[in-house]
């Protein structure tokens, strides 16, 4: 792994600034109206971040293509989860046919 | 605790020791920033890049706060143990209930089972993960955006959220050729301008959820927003502005951490 110590700093910042954020909205609750508008901006952006994650982990490997297993594992895992399918079965699915894409061959 | 178990996995095999998924379940107490913070890590990007992205997804904390009302999450130095158990759970569970006694009790129930479940699935999926050597093999690359997906896809049935993700996505496989690691999920966060830019839609959401008589008689404008984006099904305002106990706790999709 990289330089530890980098990582534990990088932890404890995600943990301290965590519990700063569930901490002071309660103590602004009473002096300050938060914009219901703003507060939905803040979840869309959570949601888009992870979207390029996914977007990312899927199709990348490095600076380049991952190959074409990887991401037809996560594409049957995305339609297995818009179907409501329980979420054990999604993940498990991911894995699978990615391994037996990689086992026919593909890169 | 599925979740957790695929994070304790997915992060030993991404190449991190298992104290890491272990400290971090513990400390920061909120699955998806964890697995945003081990996805730039594990892709050679910086941790303090990893950390600042973490921080944004878990910003939605602080209008959770704002959200609950006073004595929720206790008193004194209780109240201390008791914000840390904030989440996405907890909040949504304690706004259902309609007294007092039972928002905090709800609230607390919630927080500490997730503070049970969370971090022992990490540490169980750890343990399983470690056993693993060739992780190629089996697919288990795959997991990790199967995952985050998964815990996405109720939020992507809004239209506009689905359309702002797939720029971002875009965004992000443009950038990575160019761009060290990491940089290209942060530079992603553009798309939120297609949301910021189109005042319609949004207000077109306020209306409805106006209209559907939350008259925010109680004095407390800011309980608006709704406290769930990860547990509603379908992004239909008339569910989220009123949490009936019952609908609330039934509306729960699949996808959501299950209890224990």
């Amino acid at each position: 792994m990289k330089d530890s110590t980098l990582v534990v700093a990088g932890m404890a910042t995600l943990a301290a600034g965590t519990y700063a954020f569930r901490l002071s909205g309660q103590v602004l609750r009473a002096r300050v109206s938060f914009p219901p508008r703003a507060a939905r901006l803040l979840e869309a952006a959570a949601v888009i971040l992870l979207a390029a994650l996914v977007a990312t982990t899927a199709l990348t490997e490095g600076h380049g293509f991952s190959g074409f297993a990887r991401p037809a594992g996560v594409l049957a895992a995305g339609v297995l989860a818009w179907r409501k399918a329980p979420f054990l079965v999604v993940v498990i699915t991911a894995a699978a046919v990615t391994a037996v894409a990689r086992l026919l061959g593909v890169p | 605790m599925a979740i957790g178990m695929s994070y304790g996995a997915i992060a030993v095999t991404s190449g991190f020791p298992l104290w890491v998924p272990a400290v971090q379940s513990v400390l920061v107490l909120a699955g998806a920033s964890e697995f945003l913070f081990i996805g730039i890590v594990a892709a050679g990007g910086s941790p303090i890049a990893a950390a600042m992205a973490g921080l944004l997804v878990n910003a939605r904390h602080l209008p959770y706060g704002l959200a609950l009302p006073p004595g929720v999450t206790g008193r004194g130095w209780r109240r201390l143990a008791g914000t840390h158990v904030m989440n996405d759970e907890s909040v949504v569970f304690a706004l259902a209930q309609d007294d007092l006694p039972g928002k905090r009790a709800a609230y607390w129930a919630c927080g500490l089972g997730v503070l049970i479940c969370w971090p022992g699935g990490a540490v169980l999926g750890a343990l399983i993960g470690s056993a693993v050597h060739n992780t190629s093999t089996f697919g288990l690359d795959a997991m990790f955006p199967a995952v985050i997906l998964a815990l996405i896809v109720p939020d992507l049935r809004n239209r506009m959220t689905l359309r702002a993700a797939l720029a971002a996505a875009a965004i992000a496989l443009i950038a990575t050729p160019f761009l060290p690691a990491g940089l290209p999920v942060l530079l992603a966060l553009a798309a939120v301008f297609l949301l910021a830019r189109a005042p319609d839609a949004a207000r077109e959401a306020d209306a409805a959820r106006e209209a559907d008589g939350h008259p925010e008689a109680d004095g407390h404008p800011e309980a608006g927003p709704s406290p769930a984006p990860r547990s509603r099904p379908a992004p239909s305002p008339a569910a989220q502005s009123r949490p009936a106990p019952s609908g609330t706790a039934q509306s729960r999709p699949a996808q959501s951490r299950p209890a224990p």
